[in-house]
């Protein structure tokens, strides 16, 4: 009883997406009796020529939840945020010839900054968002743990957040499964209990990747060539293809199928070879920037992990060697395929996510690969 | 936290006279007022003596009454029905930047279909030059729609001297007085408006009526057709117990006028006056004209966080329009008035008074605001 008192007094701002996680995160709290305040973050506008807007749609769905759960909600909006500290980031990494994360960028800096300065204004405790992780905070320093549903792990996505973030969080379903948080939503009546999980990128949803792209890139097609030089077809603009790709070559013929390889951003050529396993694939090491790390507890300057270069990837082994200037040399055990530069590279010790950083520049014998963007 | 509301330019809760006019209505006058039998003559009566109010209130004659849904209806029967009734005279629609949005998005499908709308700005009072109507006038205008007062700002439009200037042109000249009506004294001969808007529930009436001012001899096309309601000119059957709480609500209002004008004059002054006193860093929007609308910039703040850190502690204002998703779209009206990138348009917040406050509430109120902005000022 004394529990549930003070908890009242204990305000938390939950990011609500329109989604069944956000939306039993919400249900959650608010039967563990905390003072929950329910906010939509509107991040990107879609509406189209028919004044047809996604983010309308999810708001309904949070506007009905929050008075199924009995919580006051409001709105906000983050569209320029997105757009200045997110989409921009986004179009120069692809410019560059990398896969950006946008994901990842989104957490750091508008859901775990901007958003979460907006909660803390609003008088907040905590920041509560749907995400499968988990924080410990039975220590000295919060940490961050993997959500238990392994299939659902979120925690590659947060790898950026700092202790002092983390400190304001609270991730309610990072300690159930997902199927149980659909059984929750369901057994509350949730108006999102069946609602269909949001599938990509949050700004582009279930569009066509490449005709959103080609918006705001102009797009150069050039050659698809085998590192010997042979022209195998013609690409739509480097942008569209990432490493290790197989889908959408269109190389036909006899043998093994065609992968991307690599691409020349000077010549504007892909670069493309035959079998899943293909050498050209493998590498050894790469280099990560902007390094962060959950807690601020000291690490030696060299130490081993686990890392995962992918979402939903098993861990790896590594050897991580920190530098001066804040970026890393990461080992790997064994060789790994498709490192891609622009994606992130997030370090576990266990089932704790220390932190991470984005994927620079990839290593092969002792050697920077000039191919892979 | 007691609730203190002061959002009355959305909308005003319902007076006490109003509810129990309007519940006689529903229970005692339940018939057509378009039947010829007994319920159907009690219902008409009822809707008569109703109309004969409304219409003595803006010195209008009964049959120049079209009651519609609202306000939105109201303007857009002035607008499409003026602008299909007169398309052949020409295509020209002269509005300002700082309408409602039951005129601007009118005006823009309009647009859509073949009509030159011109928008005028406005100084940063948020008022219209006459000049400027009079500049934007050509041969083939064939409506100019002008609101009375502001409903964010509460700036008061030169309605009569426009009225004057267009006796001289055959342009139709509508104006939405929905946020004025009630507070202000309104005359349609002394302003020479062929059309005016308003709405019940701004003055304390129910939501879901309002009428339209149509001047005999105007010409205007039906929005709705179907029976043969209000003159021809608005088919559906009327909604009498509203009708009714509607003329009460006037009534009252006209009544009250000058004793509330009175303390929202007082209100403005003990808010403005607090933040004063408490160092805040402020700006009054607008001039002072509709004096139930205080439209307030208090530099440094974010109004979406501090919307919700005042509904938060009970005190229930707006800020330009709710959008798409429950977002906050910056005030077109602001951007009328002070530019695009105005810090007036992230940090601005609209106080609107009405029945039922008292000094004592006001002051509660204006110690939250500070409070807040105390806060959320570093």
């Amino acid at each position: 009883m004394n529990e549930t008192k003070d908890r009242s007094q204990i305000r938390v701002v939950v990011g609500m997406s329109g989604g069944v996680d956000s939306s039993v995160t919400a249900y959650l709290l608010k039967e563990q009796g905390y003072d929950v305040v329910g906010i939509f973050m509107k991040n990107w506008d879609d509406t189209d020529e028919n004044g047809v807007c996604t983010a309308t749609e999810d708001y309904e769905d949070v506007i009905a939840v929050c008075n199924e759960i009995g919580i006051p909600y409001y709105a906000v909006n983050f569209e320029k945020q997105y757009w200045d500290k997110v989409f921009t980031y986004f179009l120069e990494e692809y410019k560059a010839g990398r896969t950006p994360n946008p994901d990842v960028m989104c957490n750091k800096e508008i859901k775990f900054k901007a958003f979460l300065e907006h909660a803390m204004n609003l008088g907040a405790d905590y920041l509560a968002t749907g995400h499968y992780a988990r924080v410990d905070r039975t220590g000295d320093t919060v940490k961050m743990l993997r959500g238990v549903d392994n299939n659902k792990d979120q925690t590659y996505f947060l790898n950026q957040l700092s202790q002092e973030q983390l400190k304001h969080v609270m991730f309610p379903i990072g300690d159930i499964e997902k199927k149980e948080v659909r059984a929750i939503a369901e057994k509350a009546g949730l108006a999102t209990a069946k609602k269909k999980d949001s599938t990509g990128i949050c700004f582009i949803g279930e569009r066509n990747f490449k005709e959103f792209l080609s918006q705001y890139l102009p797009a150069q097609p050039g050659n698809m060539e085998t590192f010997d030089g042979d022209v195998k077809g013609t690409h739509d603009g480097l942008m569209y293809y990432t490493l290790g790709q197989r889908h959408g070559l269109g190389i036909g013929g006899d043998g093994e199928p065609w992968f991307v390889l690599g691409k020349d951003l000077a010549r504007n050529v892909l670069y493309v070879g035959q079998g899943f396993e293909n050498d050209k694939l493998y590498s050894h090491a790469l280099t990560a920037v902007k390094l962060s790390f959950t807690t601020d507890e000291a690490r030696p300057q060299t130490f081993n992990c686990t890392a995962k270069f992918r979402y939903r990837q098993q861990d790896s082994p590594v050897t991580v060697e920190m530098r001066e200037d804040g970026s890393a040399l990461i080992t790997f055990d064994e060789p790994q395929r498709a490192i891609t530069p622009g994606q992130a590279v997030v370090l576990y010790d266990g089932d704790e996510c220390i932190g991470g950083g984005t994927i620079d520049t990839v290593i092969k014998n002792g050697e920077t690969l000039t191919y892979v963007g | 936290m007691n609730e203190i509301y002061l959002d009355h330019a959305a909308t005003t809760p319902m007076s006490e006279h109003v509810i129990a006019a309007m519940t006689e209505a529903m229970r005692d006058v339940y018939g057509n007022a378009s039947s010829i039998h007994g319920a159907g003559r009690t219902a008409r009566k009822a809707l008569d003596e109703a109309r004969a109010t409304l219409a003595r209130s803006i010195g209008a004659k009964p049959n120049e009454i079209l009651l519609t849904s609202g306000g939105t209806e109201a303007d857009n029967t002035a607008i499409f029905g003026v602008a299909a009734a007169r398309q052949h005279e020409g295509k020209h629609i002269i509005t300002t930047q700082i309408e409602h949005h039951a005129v601007l998005h009118a005006c823009a499908q309009l647009e859509k279909q073949g009509y030159d709308v011109t928008y005028l700005p406005v100084n940063e009072k948020g008022v219209v030059a006459v000049k400027d109507v009079q500049r934007a006038l050509r041969d083939d205008t064939i409506l100019v729609t002008i609101m009375y007062g502001n409903n964010e700002v509460g700036s008061v439009q030169p309605i009569a001297a426009i009225g004057e200037l267009l006796q001289a042109h055959t342009a139709t000249f509508h104006t939405d007085a929905v946020q004025a009506y009630g507070i202000v004294p309104l005359d349609v001969d002394a302003l020479r408006v062929d059309l005016l808007s308003v709405s019940a529930h701004k003055l304390n009436g129910p939501k879901g009526i309002g009428f339209l001012y149509v001047r005999a001899g105007v010409k205007c096309v039906n929005l709705l057709y179907g029976g043969s309601q209000e003159r021809k000119r608005r088919a559906g059957t009327e909604n009498v117990p509203a009708a009714v709480g509607f003329a009460v609500a006037v009534d009252e209002a006209i009544a009250k006028r000058d004793e509330a004008n009175a303390a929202y004059k007082r209100y403005r002054e003990l808010l403005t006056t607090t933040f004063t006193n408490a160092g805040l860093n402020f700006r009054v929007n607008g001039e002072e004209g509709l004096l139930h609308v205080l439209n307030v910039t208090f530099v440094g703040t974010d109004v979406e966080s501090f919307l919700i850190n005042l509904d938060m502690s009970g005190v229930l204002v707006s800020s330009g329009s709710a959008c798409t998703a429950g977002a906050i779209d910056p005030s077109h009206v602001l951007v009328a008035m002070f530019g695009s990138d105005a810090e007036e348009l992230r940090s601005s917040i609209r106080f609107s008074f009405g029945q039922g406050l008292s000094d004592e509430i006001i002051q509660e109120a204006a110690n939250r605001v500070v409070a807040i902005v105390q806060r959320l000022v570093k």
